[in-house]
């Protein structure tokens, strides 16, 4: 039997607050009310993945999605391209049919390889939000900060060459961050991130920037690839937590957020996309619903909430 | 228990048919009781040789921010669903959290809820304390909560689920009533100790939210359709000799916008049934030591 050291039982860190600095401590319930635009009180955030994933694999961790058998891994490899070449093109339609606006979380690769397709994009009133490099640039700890710098500025750089627009937003891969990240997206002039799960409006990090949650619970990822869950059950998740916000927002007089995030190669599927185009028609048609992109809902709030 | 024995001895063999009668007070079936895990992760703690806090070097963002938002969101969310349909807590709290976020635990407390202790943290794992440290987070636990609520704890569920060979012992040494850490029964059940008296009430780990959605991957329909399931059957079984549910939850789950709703209409259906006794742990434990004591 092994035996513990006594720091084991010590706390240091044990005190008010968290136990650590990256932002501070707030009850949503009691903050100052924010009101969307048009007395609207649900922003509904969709939020696209646009994910390449090179056929071998590297980075600090396997990004969620990536190769699976041993190499050349082309069921992998194509089925995830195919988000990209048929799956994606297919939500824009769903998009424009609905009269809705979106973010992408784009891969620099996706930029620099698909210009039509970041074209369609910015053609259709969307947003890009810079998503690393591809799917090999993972982030955690190990990799170091020199290395992580170098990475997030790689990408932003290619994404800025690529669509004419430097991002304000930042999705890392699999939400995964080191204790540098955050400084590193503040210097690289970025507004927001939306990696900490931990809210369900934007709030401040105590180096400035925004965290705008995209909750990774209410993903197509999360409930239909990791719980198994059909389209149909999905679309009634989503139904349920549209449901229940628009109730607390009335109840508490603030507005709400739902984030729903979507992969291509999964909600893409042409037995799948019914399912979202039945949601969106559905809250479309809610008064409460005001669809909008990471940066405008980040916007409002700066705007509310810091007078900025 | 028995160390080292293939049975570790925790307690009699006891079949479910032919058990002396247990009676609730209203002539209730089955006592309802709902444990919200108010719980506090460290981001970045120490690393136990027998079990790694998180899945990705620190900090683990989405694991990390998914627990913190029970303290930033859910628990409000949860709480008022509980209240408002008459269903008290009996909290299985990591005890620093009065130390972290002493409005969530001040929350509680003023909704009459009762606490029992969850360890210091969830990221500290008693495998392998010694007899010394063991009992120091037992005395920090009461301390602690005495401190922050006023209440003298009565119970306890293992940080993490994880224990020594002499937990059950330490803890009814040091008069606690009851564990929650046994899953082998739905009534409440004589714990074999070493010196004192110890209960097990069954806290039904089957039907814990993070089983419904991490383990079985329900839906939050499919998970209160569960709970319907789980208490109707007990409350007919309940007619013979009490039985009791438990609903263990975390905001981080039960709270969040998807689940909360079909949530609350399980617990609208058990609050209007009129079979269950809607009790705190310590009033459960207690009804059932006057009667077989």
């Amino acid at each position: 039997m092994s035996i513990l050291p006594d720091s084991y039982t010590q706390y240091p860190k044990r005190g008010e607050g968290y136990d650590h600095d990256l932002y501070p401590w707030s009850n949503m319930h009691q903050r100052a009310p924010v009101h969307w635009p048009h007395d609207k009180s649900v922003a509904v955030w969709l939020c696209v993945s646009l994910e390449w994933f090179p056929i071998v694999p590297d980075g600090p961790f396997k990004a969620p999605g990536h190769m699976v058998t041993p190499y050349p891994d082309y069921r992998h490899y194509t089925a995830r391209d195919y988000g990209n070449r048929v799956g994606v093109w297919r939500m824009l339609d769903s998009f424009e049919q609905a009269g809705v606006k979106a973010s992408f979380a784009t891969n620099a690769a996706i930029a620099e390889r698909y210009p039509e397709l970041i074209e369609a994009i910015q053609t259709g009133g969307h947003e890009i939000i810079a998503h690393s490099t591809d799917m090999n640039g993972t982030i955690d700890a190990t990799l170091g900060e020199a290395a992580e710098r170098a990475l997030i500025g790689d990408a932003m750089a290619r994404i800025e060459r690529a669509t004419g627009t430097r991002p304000k937003g930042w999705l890392s891969i699999a939400r995964q961050q080191s204790f540098q990240t955050l400084d590193i997206l503040k210097d690289e002039g970025l507004t927001y991130c939306c990696d900490w799960v931990n809210d369900e409006l934007p709030y401040r990090f105590t180096n400035g920037l925004i965290d705008l949650p995209l909750n990774h619970e209410l993903s197509d990822r999360q409930i239909i690839t990791v719980q198994q869950k059909g389209a149909d059950s999905w679309g009634e998740s989503m139904r349920d937590a549209f449901d229940w916000l628009s109730a607390e927002a009335a109840r508490e007089g603030s507005g709400r957020m739902l984030p729903i995030h979507l992969t291509p190669y999964i909600m893409g599927l042409p037995y799948r996309i019914g399912a979202l185009e039945c949601l969106l028609a559905d809250l479309a048609s809610r008064n409460e619903a005001w669809f909008a992109r990471g940066e405008d809902i980040v916007g409002e709030w700066e705007k509310q909430i810091e007078g900025a | 228990m028995n160390e080292g024995a293939p049975d570790p001895g925790l307690y009699d063999h006891h079949p479910y048919r032919g058990r002396p009668t247990i009676e609730w007070p209203g002539g209730k079936s089955v006592a309802v009781w709902v444990v919200p895990n108010l719980e506090y992760y460290e981001i970045d703690p120490p690393i136990h040789p027998k079990r790694k806090p998180w899945p990705h070097p620190a900090p683990s963002v989405v694991n990390f921010a998914h627990r913190d938002h029970s303290n930033r969101v859910s628990h409000w969310r949860m709480a008022e669903v509980m209240s408002k349909h008459g269903f008290p807590g009996s909290v299985s709290l990591s005890v620093a959290l009065c130390q972290h976020h002493p409005e969530v635990v001040a929350d509680a407390n003023e909704r009459g809820w009762e606490f029992f202790s969850h360890g210091i943290y969830n990221t500290r794992y008693s495998y392998d304390m010694t007899e010394a440290q063991e009992r120091a987070i037992i005395e920090d636990s009461i301390a602690t909560v005495e401190d922050a609520t006023g209440q003298r704890i009565r119970g306890w569920l293992a940080p993490a689920l994880t224990h020594t060979p002499r937990t059950l012992d330490l803890i009814a040494e040091y008069g606690l009533d009851y564990t929650c850490d046994l899953y082998h029964d739905d009534q409440v059940q004589e714990v074999e100790v070493a010196k004192g008296k110890l209960a097990s009430i069954p806290y039904s780990l089957e039907v814990n939210d993070h089983y419904g959605f991490f383990v079985y991957n329900m839906s939050g329909r499919e998970y209160a359709d569960t709970l319907v399931r789980q208490y109707e059957r007990l409350a007919t079984e309940g007619k013979k000799s009490g039985t009791v549910m438990c609903i263990p939850l975390h905001a981080y789950l039960i709270g969040q916008p998807h689940r909360i709703g079909p949530f609350e209409e399980a617990l609208e259906h058990i609050a209007k049934d009129g079979r269950a006794w809607i009790a705190r742990a310590g009033e459960i434990v207690d009804a059932w030591r006057e009667q077989v004591a």
